[in-house]
């Protein structure tokens, strides 16, 4: 699913430039779930960034689902984003003025599918069916969390990439939002990037990818 | 269809969540289109208003005065210093000019006229009866003079409404005489006024012409010929007003013995003409209007580039967030470029209405006349849209060019 080769990426920093990915290589496979670690500044959301073509490594190869995109044009991004990619977002990052099913259905949008329907049905699926004409403001973040996670997975895409999800969230809505999180990934058989800092939530996934000063120092499969 | 409809519907979201701020911003488009229609309906209905006060003076008439025509280089001479129109031109281009309905020679004549204890300057014109027609008089009172009246050189005299103001301040004027030098006219009709218009009457009388000539010295041309002061003719048919012109003109020439290179020595002007011309100079005035109004109508484009602007960056999170789920630059400029052009159509629908009732409003109480037409509407319109696309360009230029990484970060 994901083959990263060598991914350097630097940031010019004024005068001084700021090296913060240093030659990453990894391999994801189709439908696994994966877990990024490190310490802040390690590059782990410079990381999540390129993976989700927010953004191109300055030298490296990134191939996504058999495709080379890390020599695509700003347009071409967009297009694999709205195709093939899911976010969530530790701020949700829903907008504030729509309903929860237009959230979800903005989601859709960009990959041209118009069918309410579908919108429906996976606020449905994380459980939040009777309060799709709720506005995010009269949602709590748990609830909020659950319509981003609609959002990006309403168009079924290949991948998810997840940014510190449970972030803003107590214990146990942490806990529900990964048991939602891991089983539309089991239905939907997508494969799921995290960033995280709390172990016990990086335990859900199937590996641990650490990253430390903008390399890759250590692995572990669960 | 459903392709624009989503970008559509995100731009009217926009709109509708500052209401107030979108309302401030359709206004200074509504001032904008309701001025240019109103200044351009006022230009407009003032060149309408000319034009028939002009068409009311005969619309199918010919005017022909002496004096030369345009000379190279040189000076023209002021129409009506020569004396080469006579009185038999008049009666050669009746008897031989086809189309022609009237024709009617008169001369003028400064004098003092004294009624009662008033008395006045007035220009007295001795004309034929034909005079009436061609120049499209009507009395308020009385009538105008007749054929045998004119045939018998009768001490007759219509008046203009300003004479007859003047001399007869109290009292109705037909009947009454005036005294002009030794001469006693009798009132016979007073004259409609035609308004402070070239060619009005008002501050005039008219005599008949054989009168005219037994009373004030009459110039004659070496020919012995009866020299006037101008001569007026209407055409049956408006189109046939080149021809007549033109077969006048070689008439004249021939009657007046000029040489193939020389000058006219008379000029020949139509009320056609005159219309098309004060219609040209109008128009220029009526683009002038609009252009002043243009000015308010472009400040209200800077103020919708202004919140363009403001929006742009206040929803810097909400661009990132679309960015992230797949949106490309192109929907992105889409959603703002559709938000400002639909914050100025609105404008300019609006603006229409407030015009169209303000020039109805001008035009009911005012002076000044006002005509609304759908040439105007259409440029107001369209200019609208287009100062939305132009000015909403840049900002939704900015909002597509955004890096989504730094747009997901920004509060």
């Amino acid at each position: 699913m994901i083959t990263l080769q060598n991914i350097v990426k630097v940031y010019p920093m004024g005068k001084r430039e700021l090296t913060v990915l240093r030659g990453v290589s990894l391999t994801i496979g189709q439908g696994e779930m994966v877990a990024i670690m490190g310490p802040s500044g390690s590059g782990k959301t410079t990381l999540l960034n390129l993976l989700g073509c927010l953004d191109k490594p300055t030298s490296g190869r990134y191939f996504l689902d058999g495709n080379e995109v890390s020599r695509l044009s700003r347009s071409e991004l967009a297009r694999v984003r709205s195709q093939k990619i899911g976010f969530i977002f530790q701020s949700f990052n829903l907008l504030p003025r729509i309903s929860a099913l237009a959230n979800v259905e903005l989601g859709m949008r960009y990959a041209d599918l118009r069918d309410r329907n579908l919108a429906l049905e996976a606020l449905a699926k994380v459980g939040l069916a009777e309060r799709a004409n709720h506005r995010p403001t009269e949602l709590s973040g748990g609830e909020q969390q659950r319509v981003a996670i609609a959002r990006a997975v309403v168009k079924k895409p290949p991948l998810i990439l997840a940014d510190e999800p449970t972030g803003n969230l107590d214990s146990r809505t942490s806990a529900e939002i990964m048991t939602i999180l891991t089983n539309l990934r089991k239905e939907q058989n997508m494969t799921l990037v995290m960033v995280t800092h709390e172990l016990d939530i990086a335990h859900y996934c199937q590996r641990i990818i650490r990253l430390k000063d903008g390399e890759v120092i250590a692995e572990e499969r669960l | 269809m459903k392709k624009w409809f989503d970008p559509m519907v995100s731009a009217l979201s926009g709109v509708a969540t500052h209401k107030l701020r979108s309302f401030l911003t359709i206004l200074g488009i509504v001032i904008g289109v309701a001025a240019v229609i109103t200044l351009m309906s006022i230009g407009r209905g003032a060149e309408a208003q000319i034009i028939s006060r002009i068409q009311s003076l005969g619309a199918n008439l010919i005017t022909i005065s002496p004096g030369g025509g345009f000379t190279f280089g040189g000076v023209r001479t002021a129409a009506g210093s020569a004396a080469t129109l006579t009185f038999e031109d008049a009666q050669a281009i009746a008897a031989e000019v086809p189309y022609i309905d009237a024709v009617a020679p008169s001369s003028r004549s400064s004098q003092q006229l004294i009624a009662g204890r008033q008395n006045m300057n007035v220009q007295v014109i001795g004309a034929t009866p034909e005079y009436e027609k061609v120049y499209n008089l009507e009395t308020t009172s009385g009538i105008f003079f007749s054929q045998d009246e004119y045939r018998s050189a009768a001490k007759v005299a219509v008046i203009g409404s300003e004479v007859a103001a003047t001399l007869f301040p109290d009292s109705n004027p037909v009947g009454q005489t005036i005294r002009m030098g030794n001469t006693i006219l009798l009132t016979i009709g007073v004259l409609k006024s035609k308004g402070e218009m070239p060619g009005s009457v008002d501050s005039n009388i008219i005599i008949p012409l054989t009168a005219m000539q037994q009373v004030v010295a009459q110039s004659q041309t070496s020919r012995g010929e009866k020299v006037v002061a101008s001569i007026a003719l209407t055409v049956t048919d408006k189109d046939k007003a080149t021809v007549v012109a033109d077969k006048i003109e070689s008439l004249l020439r021939s009657r007046h013995r000029l040489s193939a290179t020389a000058e006219n020595d008379f000029r020949i002007s139509s009320t056609e003409e005159l219309a098309a011309t004060v219609s040209e100079t109008m128009q220029t005035m009526t683009l002038l209007l609009g252009a002043i109004a243009a000015i308010s109508l472009l400040v209200g484009g800077i103020g919708v580039m202004n919140i363009m602007l403001v929006s742009v960056l206040e929803r810097t999170r909400e661009i990132g967030i679309r960015m992230a789920l797949g949106a490309r630059e192109r929907d992105i400029w889409t959603q703002f470029i559709l938000e400002a052009a639909s914050l100025t159509f609105t404008g300019g629908i609006i603006g229409i209405a407030v015009g169209w009732v303000a020039s109805y409003i001008i035009g009911r109480t005012g002076t000044v006349p006002t005509l609304v037409s759908a040439d105007i509407v259409i440029l107001a319109v369209s200019v609208s849209v287009g100062i939305g696309l132009f000015f909403g360009f840049y900002p939704a230029w900015n909002a597509s060019r955004l890096n989504p990484i730094e747009a997901l970060r920004a509060e």
